[in-house]
């Protein structure tokens, strides 16, 4: 083992001297305190160490000993429903150990070692497996937690055994006596491999309707959330964490409030997933490493995240990955960059901030398993971005635009007049939309496309007339142009506002979103349909089913929602009748 | 930092001085963190901390500053210990230095505890969930931002506006429904002007809690550095009365401006690259080592609950200051200049406001069922009357339709009557009727934001039929 000696302290970052011989990456412990660090940088005998905890009280002469490991997540039951920090300790674990605060140079492991699971093999004596086969399976929660050969080994079976075993007992004895244990291990900053990437192609229902309908995500893919302070970002990532159809949630708090954390903690217990009616913390891992906890840890967080992701997606499971908020990480990877004296590149990040989160973005995907039976998983990665000022020119918010493939702009003056989620229409965009349209025709939404396209169309064209209207004033606006005024009106209020909180409302199956659109865009073609015949648009306004279009969202029922389309022609006709 | 040591390291040591820096030359065993004294050729003696150690030189940030201090004869001694405050209840009711020092005349306090002033940051698994509704009085907070323990919610103003009155007014009125529970108030003036500080005393001393405030005094006139240790050291005091007495603490920071112009000059004398305007590229790790520090605790009984109040440099709220206090923050209070000249008191600015804990503190069992319906409708009503009169600006009133001029009519009202209170104390029944009566300049089919029923139930039009 490499021991050095501390040369330099400076905040989070630490240099050692007599360290020749080590890896980059490679995890060491501290100071007499056994801090957690990490080596960023290798010079001659000197390394540079990023420290995971507070560094006050460290003496230059102290001892650094390098355990020669990359910083590793432990994989295997156990994870789902668990809360971590950025290095995968289990906070109620440190909670147990040092009391509400959390103190320095602890290490415990990510994993239960005592917990018995009940393994059920899958394969038997004899079997040739390679990395990535299932050799058996646990339950967890209502999971399928497959158990899996690690990636880059094989052979054959030569003993398999059955019942409860702890994660770190061998389940599973190859013919080479390689011993296969329920549990396995991985460095967070290299990507677990796969056979290969396919093309993104199912929708990742939110249950959101501007996100569904307008803007859409597939498994597999990325999108990024970029808003001012008090746009609902938090909100937003909450809101796909409950509602998005996948197995799998990982929740990466990633130096925001401890507050937050709580709320997840508290909520996600009692609310129930609306597909498997399970508590939705049975499908969630935590990641919470807030903005007091240390800053190198923080920077940590990220990968640790997304190897657990990538894990379950290993198991052929559709995983949905919420990092709130991506800008932390950006400053973390700044201020140590700071502290190396790093030459800075734009607004002081270093240089290589682009080539990092291409990086983390690019593990997101939808990909054909390792093992034999070529089971497809994906990671759907969501990234909450906080611009300084809200002023979207900024580093972190420009390139990850380069790599995302949905782009949902949050706006600080729709947040303002308490327009939620306050996703800015006219900004955003989905890059999925040519490869989502198949999957909404199988669905039976085959006009969804056109749909979409129309209720766009209205959307741009209202921007263009409140700029009229901001000149001359509504009455220069001839009868059909107030009345696409109204309508987008309508899309805007009845349709893409739609509150968390609302206990129908949070979440919109579909098929509602659909028809809600619909409603409304046949309630347009029955308006322009009787102006021609002479009807005027006030009194259309005022009739009673526009106030019931209003009031769609609190309903349960599809058929009453598409009822709406038929009242809506009967009372124009009405109308019409009596001209 | 382990024990202490068993003899102290004094050096004159001293090689070089910029700004409020020193950097100590040759000294072995000095632990990064640590806290030092240095004592001048006259005898005084300041004190400092240890930012950054390599094998030959130690830099220190000198709290009382480095005027008179020089590299011959001024001597350094290591203490080998953290910064540290001495706590205890007998606290309530003193002023103390920026750094924790008695500064009211009156003897030292028997320590209780010496803690650490950096503390310890809060597990987020053991952080319990802020849940208690706290009125303020305020209708623009109760009744649209409201506030509820443990939770940090910052006042940005402006220069000339009223933050200090609504502050003092809030620790005023400040109560949580049907209890009578013990409470603290911890005041930390950094960098504000003796007249400011004497204006929270006064009003303190008139409602006669002054015997439960704990004043933490760094002026105008008191050196700059130190206010990289006050509010920590408040905050330590803070920590200690609510978590090992039970107390419930508000925590009232201003101005947090002059704290972050002092972290700049340190930045700046350490010659670190700056970020946006000059300030470091660790100041949101460095607000949030404050800010974080609200919250309730499982377990516990006490809670901490945070009203920063900081000025927006030419009102900008996206100045870095206020931009990254509202990135840690639980929300803000906004007060606008347009409003304070227009007479609305306090002049808080409602649409740039919120409270992202309001939802835990309030609904049925808390204040009232229709609570949230009417702070949706309230905000959706004003912000349209608003834009409304951009366009009155340009095409005149009698452009507008007769549902607009409504809009318009609504806005103005919500200025006159909801926001602007005076020194009136509302309770929250109060406030929500208010925003009630508001609503009966609009046709019902307008207040989408409200349940049926509860439009049944409270609109006063239904009330009287």
């Amino acid at each position: 083992m490499i021991v050095g000696e501390i040369s330099r302290i400076s905040g989070p970052v630490v240099l050692s001297e007599g360290m020749r011989g080590s890896r980059m990456y490679d995890v060491v412990k501290v100071g007499e305190q056994r801090l957690n660090g990490e080596i960023i940088r290798l010079d001659g005998n000197q390394a540079v160490i990023q420290v995971y905890e507070d560094t006050s009280g460290l003496q230059v002469g102290e001892k650094v000993a390098n355990t020669g490991l990359p910083l590793s997540v432990e994989l295997g039951p156990g994870l789902l429903s668990s809360i971590y920090d950025g290095i995968q300790r289990p906070l109620p674990l440190l909670a147990e150990k040092s009391g509400s605060f959390i103190s320095r140079g602890l290490s415990v492991p990510g994993l239960s070692h005592e917990k018995r699971w009940e393994f059920r093999p899958r394969v038997k004596m004899g079997d040739r497996v390679t990395g990535g086969d299932v050799i058996g399976t646990v339950t967890e929660y209502h999971l399928e937690h497959r158990v899996m050969i690690p990636p880059f080994v094989s052979g054959t079976v030569r003993k398999v055994k059955s019942g409860e075993f702890t994660v770190d007992e061998p389940v599973c004895t190859l013919d080479d006596d390689t011993q296969i244990p329920m549990m396995q291990t991985w460095p967070v900053r290299k990507g677990r491999p796969y056979q290969r990437k396919m093309d993104p192609d199912t929708l990742l229902v939110t249950g959101q309707r501007v996100f569904d309908t307008l803007f859409p995500v597939t498994k597999g893919g990325t999108a990024m959330i970029p808003g001012g302070f008090g746009t609902g970002k938090t909100v937003a990532e909450q809101t796909l964490a409950k509602w998005s159809d996948t197995q799998i949630v990982v929740y990466i708090g990633c130096g925001e409030r401890g507050n937050e954390m709580t709320d997840v903690l508290t909520e996600f217990p009692e609310l129930v997933d609306p597909r498997t009616k399970y508590p939705l913390i049975q499908r969630t891992i935590l990641i919470a490493n807030t903005s007091n906890m240390p800053v190198a840890a923080r920077e940590a967080s990220i990968y640790t995240g997304i190897t657990l992701a990538e894990y379950y997606r290993d198991m052929g499971y559709d995983v949905a990955l919420m990092a709130d908020s991506t800008s932390r990480w950006g400053e973390a990877l700044r201020e140590v960059s700071g502290r190396l004296e790093e030459m800075p590149g734009e607004e002081g990040y270093p240089a290589y901030l682009a080539t990092r989160l291409a990086a983390f973005y690019e593990r997101a995907g939808r990909v054909v398993c390792l093992g034999s039976d070529d089971r497809k998983g994906s990671v759907t990665v969501v990234g909450a971005v906080s611009p300084p000022g809200g002023d979207f020119s900024e580093p972190i918010t420009q390139n990850t635009l380069r790599i995302a493939g949905t782009f949902w702009a949050l706006d600080t003056s729709l947040a303002y007049r308490r327009h939620f989620p306050s996703v800015n229409w006219i900004k955003s965009y989905s890059l999925y939309l040519d490869q989502v349209q198949d999957w909404f025709t199988a669905g039976g939404f085959s006009d969804w496309k056109d749909l979409r396209a129309r209720a766009m169309y209205l959307l741009q064209k209202e921007v263009e007339l409140q700029e009229i209207v901001q000149l001359v004033g509504p009455d220069a606006l001839p009868e059909s142009e107030k009345a696409i005024l109204e309508i987008t009106r309508m899309i805007r209020e009845d349709f893409l506002q739609q509150s968390a909180y609302h206990d129908i409302d949070s979440f919109c199956s579909l098929e509602k979103q659909y028809w809600m659109l619909r409603v409304i865009l046949s309630f347009h073609e029955r308006v322009d349909l009787a102006m021609g015949k002479g009807v005027p648009l006030a009194k259309i306004l005022k009739l009673p089913v526009k106030t019931d279009i209003g009031r769609m969202k609190e309903l349960t029922e599809i058929d009453q929602i598409k009822n709406l389309i038929t009242q809506v022609d009967a009372t124009i006709s009405a109308l019409e009748a009596q001209r | 930092m382990k024990k202490a040591p068993l003899f102290t390291k004094e050096a004159r040591a001293i090689s070089y001085v910029s700004g409020p820096l020193i950097f100590i030359q040759n000294v072995k065993g000095v632990s990064f963190g640590e806290i030092v004294r240095i004592i001048l050729p006259t005898g005084e003696e300041r004190t400092g901390q240890v930012l950054d150690i390599s094998k030959d030189i130690a830099v220190t940030q000198v709290y009382e500053g480095t005027s008179g201090i020089d590299n011959k004869d001024t001597r350094v001694r290591f203490t080998g210990e953290p910064a540290k405050v001495k706590v205890s209840i007998d606290m309530l009711g003193r002023i103390f230095s920026g750094v924790g020092k008695p500064r009211d005349g009156g003897p030292e306090i028997i320590e209780e505890a010496n803690l650490d002033i950096n503390g310890m940051p809060i597990n987020p698994s053991a952080r319990d969930k802020p849940a208690d509704f706290i009125q303020t009085g305020m209708s623009t907070i109760d009744g649209l931002n409201t506030l509820v323990r443990g939770q940090k919610l910052p006042i940005f103003s402006g220069a000339g506006l009223p933050a200090n009155k609504l502050a003092a007014q809030i620790a005023r009125q400040a109560r949580v429904l049907g209890e009578a529970e013990k409470f603290a108030v911890i005041f930390v003036a950094m960098g504000i002007t003796y007249k400011e500080a004497s204006f929270f005393m006064r009003d303190f001393e008139k409602t006669g809690a002054l015997e439960r405030v704990v004043f933490f005094m760094n002026l105008a006139d008191d050196p700059t550095i130190e206010r990289i240790a006050t509010p920590r050291c408040a905050l330590t005091a803070a920590e200690y009365l609510a978590f090992e007495h039970d107390l419930h603490v508000l925590v009232i920071l201003t101005d947090m401006i002059n704290y972050c112009e002092a972290l700049r000059e340190i930045s700046t004398a350490r010659e670190e690259v700056p970020g946006r305007r000059g300030y470091p590229g660790y100041m949101y790790t460095d607000l949030a080592s404050i800010y974080e520090r609200a919250g309730r605790v499982k377990g516990k009984k006490g809670s901490i609950t945070q009203i920063p109040i900081l000025t927006m440099p030419d009102d900008d709220i996206t100045h870095p200051v206020p931009d990254l206090t509202g990135y840690i923050t639980e929300g803000q209070i906004v007060l606008s200049r347009d409003l304070f000249r227009r007479g609305a008191d306090p002049p808080v600015d409602t649409l740039p406001c919120l409270s992202r804990l309001m939802n835990l503190g309030i609904g049925p069992g808390k204040t009232r069922e229709d609570h949230r319906n009417v702070a949706d409708q309230l905000y959706a009503s004003y912000a349209y009357g608003r834009d409304l009169r951009k366009l009155v600006a340009i095409v005149g009133e009698e452009a507008l339709t007769e549902l607009d001029k409504k809009y318009l009519k609504i806005a103005d009202e919500f200025e006159r009557q909801f926001i602007t209170q005076g020194d009136e104390n509302r309770s929250i029944e109060r406030t929500l009727e208010i925003g009630w009566e508001l609503f009966t300049l609009l046709p019902d089919e307008e207040l989408k934001r409200i349940k049926r029923e509860y439009i049944q139930k409270y609109h006063p039009a239904y009330q009287k039929g």
